[in-house]
């Protein structure tokens, strides 16, 4: 398998939204490669023939019926927020898509 | 009447049965717990918050209801230590991490909701690894939590502030939930007993996810018994919850006040000894084998192959889960925000909060997951893990259909001093070595004490593993071994923990 | 680039071959959310309608809304899909503030429903087939205001403010294979897509599916490749474009926009680009640095969703005709051409028109009524025909008058006026306005008369033989009465006094 560098480990914090230090990145390159390393014996066990298990229950069709159960009131839908204006959630600006 | 520090070591059936009875109320019993908190818990940690009006307000009302000569449920009163994971109306919840440091949700749990309508009145909310990433409780971003054993050591994890308040006193009752072995890894390393349900049977509404098909929350006590009443009085289908098994909750406490294992075939897993397993635990793992054939069974052999990749599996399944999981930690809504001066984005906003709130071993599992699930790695990783799976539970299917029960060391280990794994994960991760199989699988699973490794005098835990939804058998083995060896030993276990 | 420099459509269809692939979201009309039991009702205040569970707090947890199930199997099943009998539902992961949890729960390599088609038909009756690749359910997000800028854009602004009432509302995203062939009819294809599906999605009574409210949007997915080519041409993907109108104008500036670029040798980018109502053309959206990986894997909180055959087959059983059948058998039965049909269809009235025979009136009244006043009154007013204050009992009420010849036409008119403006049902109208054909053989005998009188000339010209001029009196007597005479009978009655026959 192969290792993995400070570059992809740079690349995984800003998939995962992590403003990683610079020493951080290559404390974690160093982990990451020995954990990865470790973890990567999973693949020689798992052929073709075996399905995956995603989930340890066998249900299905678990569903509730389209019955309107009672909001939290906008005040407690609120009350954690880091900021509020208008009874909305106020965010920085957003970048991106219009 | 027994002084108020006698109340503390009572046990949650005697507790409820004296509160039941008029010979103590359960405001004392509540004022004695909180009066060995403030006695103990500086030097324990055991708990993150402590909500005396809370506890104070719920033990009136049971008293009150006692007075009105209404019938008391079989924990009416009874004080309870509730892990931080678990989301409480009014009251802090911040999962051990500085992200949520603060937060007051505005719901209650499922498990929350339970134990009120069952007038268990709840003392606190205990210490945990961040986002119950860890076996050690060092992970918590409010200090780690001692075992009352030795307070150099670690009380387990991630579950640790649970097993500690158990151990020492502060508390008859706990919540753990366990992901993969954070309710039984603690209660083995703290002489207490903690029981992994079936998969589903506890509802996990409002218990703060680290990895959905895994987590599972379940009952942690000082006795077997105690433990069932626990486990009938949190468990059972919730709607809320699309994983919930809809079906009656197994007689858990009939099981427990049975406790018999004449005529049981149990199986010892041959996977779960060898290289990194402590003679001391394997000592007393094996006398434990012993006092179970003493007591009726019939104790056989059984090979698990696939368990040695279950460690592989669980470290890419779990951090897979937690890296979507703890995404809506973004600062927008609810918790920590850091670095909005009015010129950053959202964006810069969310990855400079999450740099401050998580710590490291959250970080490393998430970065982890995000790997695993990536494209172009998915399958060799998450994929395989899936596979892995596969074989576990075909493993135990096959195990299941020869022996009613499995058997094991809890843990390879007894506690280990605070700070000797702190900057291995991998060793850590070893803790949970004979645990994780359970998760992964789906199955239910109970810890409890078989003695002190005589190389350091720590508790050992055994394991008993049932199949799913035979959770009862955990209990009917469990009370069983329990019954003989405080038997043989003259009292509990925990009584030869060490004054604090 | 500006529209100056794009190449003309006949240009561009000289040489290349459109492609393209269209991607609709459907708001369902369910009473709660996907995940919750949160109303969906519109119109409420901010963040008054969320949970735990749509607002994406610690510890919640999503459990599947059956009506929203059933919805998506009922679309598949009009749309000719094959329905899974074992789906699940993903995590589509990435970080955006209007989505509370930073992933949507949607469905990736498993949909509910999948190949399968729709056929539309053009505005000259040719009918073409869209194929569908899949049909899969997801939720909705949250909606954000952009405030601080100068033009309520994302650019610009200083922070933004987010309501979550919409987040978690269900959505059925409806994909098409790509669809080759159309030439230069493309964008006129998938308009007559986007406004069959709509039609479609209404009959199944899912929801009111109405683009102006958000309820459908469409995304048009387009590529050129030069005539003859084997290999597909890179996309662009024109996001939320929300009008069949618009739908059509932005396939058809994206052919021009594509032609020019390579016409001039240019690459073609994937990438985004927004729609412009005012001018009908495409810009550029953010380009991204690294291509997005949403890390889809089983959404581990959801159990799968297996839809058994019996129900399957009862939901099918269960659809409604549809809807291009049924404009078929209704042109038929109405006897009206393709082009009146289809007059009929962007005029929004074929419900109102079948309701209204229904309650009684022939096929060409009712029709009549729908397309013209009532359907010029809601024009007037900028609503949807649906939403005017009369009901298709009460306009056949007015044609059965009319045609019992109680009302004239002119006085029909001034009954459904006095209906819309609330003064009752139309007989309650035609007391109160005293709005009756003077029937009353005497005076109306007498109006005659003194109209015969009044106009000598007149009635000379009729007497020699000049039953043309007639007209004129009637007119006379029709103002006399104040329009309440029944005109051929008037006409009648002078044609007699005056002893002419026609
Ligand atoms: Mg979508
Ligand atoms: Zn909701």
């Amino acid at each position: 398998m192969p290792g993995i560098t400070r570059e992809e480990v740079a690349h995984l914090a800003r998939l995962s939204r992590l403003e990683l230090k610079d020493e951080e990145l290559d404390h974690f390159a160093e982990q990451l490669d020995v954990i990865i390393g470790a973890v990567a014996r999973v693949s020689d066990v798992a052929s073709e023939d075996v399905p995956p298990t995603s989930h340890p229950l066998p249900l299905t069709n678990v569903m509730r019926p389209d019955e309107v159960r009672p909001s939290l009131t906008p005040q407690e839908a609120l009350s954690g927020a880091p900021a509020q204006e208008q009874q909305r959630f106020k965010v920085p600006q957003i970048l991106g898509e219009e | 009447m027994p002084g108020t520090t006698d109340l503390t070591k009572l046990t949650a059936a005697e507790t409820a049965a004296r509160i039941a009875s008029g010979e103590v109320t359960a405001v004392q019993v509540t004022e004695a717990h909180l009066d060995r908190i403030a006695a103990v818990d500086e030097k324990v940690h055991a708990f993150l918050h402590v909500d005396r009006e809370g506890a104070l307000a719920q033990a009136r009302a049971v008293d009150d209801k006692r007075a009105r000569g209404e019938k008391l449920g079989p924990l009416a009163g009874v004080p309870l230590a509730l892990k931080d994971i678990f989301t409480t109306k009014g009251v802090p919840t911040t999962v051990g991490s500085k992200i949520l440091e603060g937060w007051i949700p505005p719901y209650d749990a499922t498990l929350t909701q339970r134990l009120k309508a069952a007038d268990v009145v709840i003392l606190g909310k205990t210490n945990m690894d961040e986002f119950a990433m860890g076996s050690s409780t060092e992970n918590s971003a409010y200090g780690p939590t001692g075992n009352p054993w030795d307070l150099t050591r670690i009380p387990g994890g991630s579950g640790g502030g649970s097993s500690a308040a158990l151990a020492s006193y502060q508390a008859p009752l706990a919540i753990g939930t366990d992901t993969g072995g954070s309710i039984r890894q603690p209660a083995a390393v703290t002489g207490t007993v903690g029981v992994k349900p079936t998969y589903g049977a506890v509802s996990r509404y409002g218990m703060v996810a680290f990895s959905s098909s895994l987590d599972q929350g379940g009952p942690c006590a000082r006795t077997v018994l105690d433990a069932a009443l626990l486990h009938e009085a949190i468990a059972g289908h919730d709607p809320l919850d699309s994983t919930s098994i809809d079906a009656p909750v197994p007689s858990v406490v009939a099981a427990a006040r049975e406790g018999d294992v004449a005529g049981l075939r149990i199986g010892v897993v041959k996977e779960f000894s060898g290289e990194g397993y402590q003679a001391g635990v394997m000592q007393r793992f094996n006398e434990s084998v012993e006092l179970l054939r003493e007591l009726g069974a019939e104790v056989v052999e059984v090979s698990c192959p696939s368990f040695d990749r279950a460690l592989a599996a669980y470290y890419l399944i779990a951090p897979s889960e937690c890296s979507s999981n703890l995404a809506r930690f973004d600062a927008m809504r609810y918790g920590l925000r850091v670095g909005d001066d009015g010129t950053r984005s959202a964006e810069d906003v969310t990855a400079l909060t999450r740099e401050a709130g998580f710590g490291d071993e959250v970080k490393r599992r998430i970065m982890l997951g995000t790997y695993a699930l990536s494209s172009g790695y998915y399958d060799a990783y998450y994929g395989s893990a899936q596979k892995v799976r596969t074989l576990i539970a075909r493993d135990f299917e096959r195990a299941f259909a020869s022996v009613d029960v499995l058997i094991s060391p809890t843990t390879p280990t007894t506690a280990f001093p605070i700070g000797e794994r702190a900057d291995d994960p991998l060793a850590m991760y070893l803790a949970d070595l004979c645990t994780i199989p359970s998760n992964l699988a789906g199955n239910a699973a109970m810890s409890l004490p078989c003695g002190l490794a005589p190389e350091d005098g720590l508790p050992v835990g055994l394991q008993i593993i049932a199949p799913a939804m035979a959770d009862d058998r955990l209990y009917r083995v469990g009370a069983a071994v329990e019954a003989a060896f405080v038997d043989r030993w003259g009292h509990h276990l925990l009584e030869e923990a060490p004054a604090l | 680039m500006t529209v100056t420099e794009l190449v003309s459509y006949e240009d561009a269809l000289a040489t290349y071959e459109p492609v393209m692939g269209l991607e609709v979201h459907v708001e369902l009309g369910t009473k709660t959310k996907m995940f919750c039991g949160c109303s969906t009702a519109l119109g409420a205040e901010p963040n008054s309608q969320t949970c735990p569970t749509c607002l994406g707090m610690p510890g919640s947890l999503p459990v599947v809304n059956a009506v929203g199930v059933e919805s998506a199997v009922k679309i598949g099943l009009a749309l000719h899909c094959e329905i899974a009998e074992w789906c699940r539902f993903a995590r589509k992961n990435y970080f955006y503030p209007d989505m509370p949890k930073n992933f949507q729960t949607s469905q990736y390599d498993e949909p509910i429903a999948f190949n399968g088609y729709l056929d539309v038909q053009l505005e000259d009756g040719e009918v073409f087939r869209v194929e569908i690749e899949r049909a899969h359910m997801e939720e909705d997000t949250g909606k954000s205001t952009h405030v601080g800028g100068a033009t309520g854009r994302i650019h610009g602004a200083s922070h933004s403010l987010l309501d979550y009432n919409r987040a978690g509302i269900p959505l059925i995203e409806i994909v098409t294979k790509p669809i080759v062939g159309a030439g230069e009819r493309a964008p006129e294809v998938a308009k007559a897509y986007v406004a069959e599906l709509r039609e479609l999605i209404k009959a199944l009574g899912v929801s009111e599916a109405r683009m102006e409210m958000g309820q459908m949007r469409c995304d048009v997915n387009l590529s050129l490749r030069p005539k003859g080519a084997e290999k597909f041409g890179t996309r662009s993907e024109t996001k939320n474009v929300n009008s069949l109108r618009s739908v059509e104008r932005a396939a058809r500036f994206e052919i021009q926009r594509h032609a020019a670029v390579l016409g001039a040798g240019g690459t073609i980018l994937q990438e985004t680009r927004h729609f412009h109502e005012e001018d009908g053309s495409t810009t550029s959206g953010r380009i991204k640095e690294e291509a997005e990986d949403y890390r889809y894997f089983p959404e581990p909180d959801l159990v799968p969703v297996a839809p058994s055959r019996e129900w399957v087959e009862e939901l099918r059983a269960g659809l409604p005709e549809l809807p291009r059948v049924r404009r078929n058998r209704l042109r038929e039965e109405w006897g009206i051409s393709e082009h009146e049909m289809q007059s009929v269809l962007n005029a929004g009235v074929i419900d109102l028109i079948t309701a209204t025979i229904e309650a009684g009136a022939d096929a060409a009244s009712a029709r009549k009524w729908w397309m013209g006043e009532l359907a010029r009154r809601a024009n007037e007013e900028g609503i949807d025909p649906t939403a005017l204050p009369i009901t298709p009992a009460q306009v056949a009420r007015v044609a059965a008058l009319v045609a019992e010849g109680a009302l004239n036409d002119k006085l029909a008119r001034q009954v459904i006026e006095g209906v819309l403006a609330g003064e009752g049902d139309p007989d309650a109208v035609v007391d109160k306005r005293g709005l009756k054909v003077v029937s009353d053989e005497g005076a109306l005998g007498t109006a005659v008369d003194e109209a015969i009188a009044g106009n000598p000339a007149i009635a000379d010209k009729i007497r020699g033989g000049k039953v043309a001029a007639a007209g004129a009196l009637v007119g006379a007597v029709m103002k006399a009465t104040r329009g309440q005479a029944d005109a051929a009978r008037v006409r009648e009655l002078i044609l007699e006094r005056l002893g002419v026959t026609e």
